[in-house]
């Protein structure tokens, strides 16, 4: 299929460009993808839950922030901690978190459960801010950054860049793994009527918690990497802000693939570092979020289906027709439509005779 | 806790109670008629109490000013805003799908936001409240009671009812509530739904600003201050159950308490006992307290 290929060809030139980008870039560039990449593996880390699974979580960041604050409260303040097992543990602890929210929150729908995972959220956000746990408000800083025995030092830009890299392949191609599972598309089939689901013999909510859980644990992996990134940690990691900012990451590069969360985390980030940018705006670069919003407001009047969605509307506007549409919309709002087995079945005989 | 400051307590759990139902009724409205997610509520409140402070001026060299004339002239503005708003960028946004609204919402605030700095600064801003409310009265021996906290707690009774009378007692209320249970149905009887929404979407953002003008004197004015608004607005609403007024008037009262008391009672966890209100009250009635219908 062409468009099987175009996607698989997109996404190997993207990692290839990104592999390749170091040995043309200064210090600042790799900083900046670097951190763009967290962004992406976090982006991606939502996708699973709100592109595929239909459930649109609003509390994405405590779990990225869960993964932050353990990779700096694990970590000794002088030995250099080995990545073998700091890791592994930062992702369970975001995954334990996103299990208990889960197992609560699944049992809502819709705007209700948008609502409870803020909360959720929320609670993280305050039992961090208010607690001397984390050092309250000022956060706290990791002093010394994970190694791997003497093969990769992540204090070196490059090889945290590298690892950044490698972390953002390995979870694109498992979750797109995951995708063609039956697991997956037990979570497509969720998305697009539950209540169908469950007729059809799936008890939907152990999906939905194990999709949610996994998404905890690579939300939790992103925040280990932007914590080992950065240096530091404070409780602005759990705020809804970044809750909102990972969602806007999504919805603005195009729900339901893959590619929309990375294509919309680098388009996200690089809007905001083109309107903060003094060289092209000057002293205007200080009000860089109006560029940012009215950029916003325009690709929600001019591209509905997100960025990775521009191929296919110049398509139909150059070959003049819409193309019908069989793939099936997101439906957040309203029940699902109900099928009534009773009367297609009294149907049936009355049409055969 | 003794019986006069536990007095001027409810008092304030009132006040902010009703300050946060105004805000929040103009969001379930929206949401509950027009189906629309608005993230950008919460900018309406702080535009509002923008206003009271830089109109305040303008009006008093035009029309020769006090707080009541700055408060109409903002109202007036605050109608025209939400209809030009509507129109411009919201009509379009109804048979999309919610994520796009939260998205195109999202924009607005960081518009508002950036254009208020244009405007104003980004200076922390004073309003005083007018000078025949500028009181005190007394309360047990020791203790006082601003005038201004009753007049606003005043205000949202009124307008509170005010909104309650409109719905179910009059033609209006009456379309409304009609188009938010079945759009083509009440467009084919031959209503303008259009211009419907176009009102109620006014009319949700006038009460926010209006909630922001009144506020101005007692918060001070302050960036931002509308994304604090948002998010309790929004436990608000699920709380009390999407579109419905009456959930929305008994959920803010009771954060109105839990806030107000828990910042005085338990300090270090007041932040979070709202959020663990919601939680609860979710995980036992999941679709909110009231579910509009």
């Amino acid at each position: 299929m062409a468009m099987e290929r175009s996607k698989f060809l997109f996404t190997t030139v993207a990692f290839a460009a990104l592999a390749l980008y170091p040995f043309a870039a200064g210090s600042f560039g790799i900083d900046l993808v670097t951190k763009i990449m967290v962004y992406a593996v976090f982006a991606l880390s939502l996708e699973l839950l709100v592109g595929t699974t239909g459930l649109v979580c609003f509390g994405q960041a405590a779990f990225f922030g869960i993964g932050a604050y353990a990779t700096v409260l694990l970590s000794s303040p002088t030995d250099a901690p080995s990545l073998a097992w700091l890791l592994p543990a930062c992702v369970l602890a975001a995954a334990a978190y996103a299990l208990f929210v889960g197992a609560l929150t699944l049992r809502t729908k819709g705007v209700y459960f948008i609502m409870v995972t803020l909360a959720f959220a929320q609670m993280a956000y305050y039992v961090v801010h208010d607690t001397p746990l984390g050092g309250g408000t000022d956060g706290i800083y990791l002093t010394v950054k994970p190694v791997l025995g003497g093969l990769l030092d992540l204090d070196k830009p490059l090889a945290l860049y590298g690892f950044t890299l490698g972390a953002l392949v390995a979870v694109f191609g498992f979750l797109a793994l995951l995708g063609r599972s039956r697991f997956g598309r037990a979570l497509a089939g969720i998305r697009v009527n539950e209540q169908r689901m469950r007729a059809t013999g799936f008890s939907t909510y152990p999906y939905k918690l194990a999709a949610f859980v996994i998404s905890g644990g690579i939300a939790g992996l992103a925040g280990f990497l932007f914590a080992v990134k950065d240096g530091f940690v404070n409780p602005e990691l759990m705020s809804w802000h970044l809750s909102g900012a990972v969602l806007i990451m999504i919805i603005l590069g195009g729900l339901g693939h893959l590619r929309g969360a990375l294509i919309g985390a680098f388009a996200f980030a690089l809007l905001q570092e083109l309107f903060k940018s003094e060289a092209i705006f000057g002293d205007f670069a200080k009000h860089w979020q109006l560029g940012l919003g009215l950029t916003i407001i325009a690709s929600v009047a001019l591209l509905p289906r997100g960025i990775v969605g521009v191929p296919r509307q110049w398509r139909e506007r150059l070959v003049g027709r819409r193309i019908a549409t069989t793939e099936v919309r997101h439906e957040l709002a309203g029940p699902p439509p109900r099928v009534n087995f009773r009367v297609r079945s009294a149907e049936v005989p009355n049409e055969l005779a | 806790m003794d019986l006069a400051t536990f007095l001027i307590q409810c008092l304030n759990a009132l006040q902010y109670g009703l300050l946060l139902f105004l805000v929040a009724s103009g969001l379930t409205l929206i949401f509950g008629i027009m189906g629309v997610i608005n993230l950008a509520h919460g900018s309406f409140y702080m535009i509002g109490a923008y206003m009271a402070y830089a109109l305040a001026p303008i009006v008093g060299s035009t029309f020769g000013g006090g707080f009541f004339a700055t408060l109409g002239v903002g109202v007036v503005l605050a109608v025209l805003l939400g209809y030009v708003l509507e129109w411009a960028f919201f009509s379009f946004l109804y048979q999309r799908e919610h994520l796009q609204q939260v998205l195109m919402t999202y924009g607005l605030i960081l518009v508002f936001e950036e254009l208020r700095s244009l405007l104003l600064g980004d200076d922390v801003h004073g309003v005083k409240p007018p000078d025949i409310l500028a009181g005190t009265l007394p309360l047990g021996e020791m203790m006082t009671y601003p005038v201004y906290r009753l007049f606003i707690s005043g205000v949202c009774l009124l307008l509170a009812l005010g909104m309650y009378l409109v719905f179910t007692r009059t033609r209006l209320g009456m379309m409304i509530r009609a188009g938010s249970a079945n759009r083509e149905m009440v467009q084919s009887l031959g209503i303008d739904i259009k211009f419907l929404y176009r009102v109620v979407f006014a009319a949700g953002v006038a009460v926010a600003v209006v909630a922001g003008m009144v506020a101005a004197p007692v918060a001070s004015v302050y960036p931002g201050m509308g994304n604090t608004v948002l998010i309790i607005c929004f436990v608000v609403v699920v709380i009390g159950g999407i579109g419905s007024i009456r959930g929305a008037l008994l959920a803010s009262l009771v954060i109105g308490v839990v806030d107000t008391f828990g910042t005085v009672l338990l300090p270090q966890a007041a932040g979070v006992l709202v959020y663990v209100l919601m939680a609860l009250i979710l995980l036992w009635k999941p679709d909110g307290l009231f579910k509009a219908g």
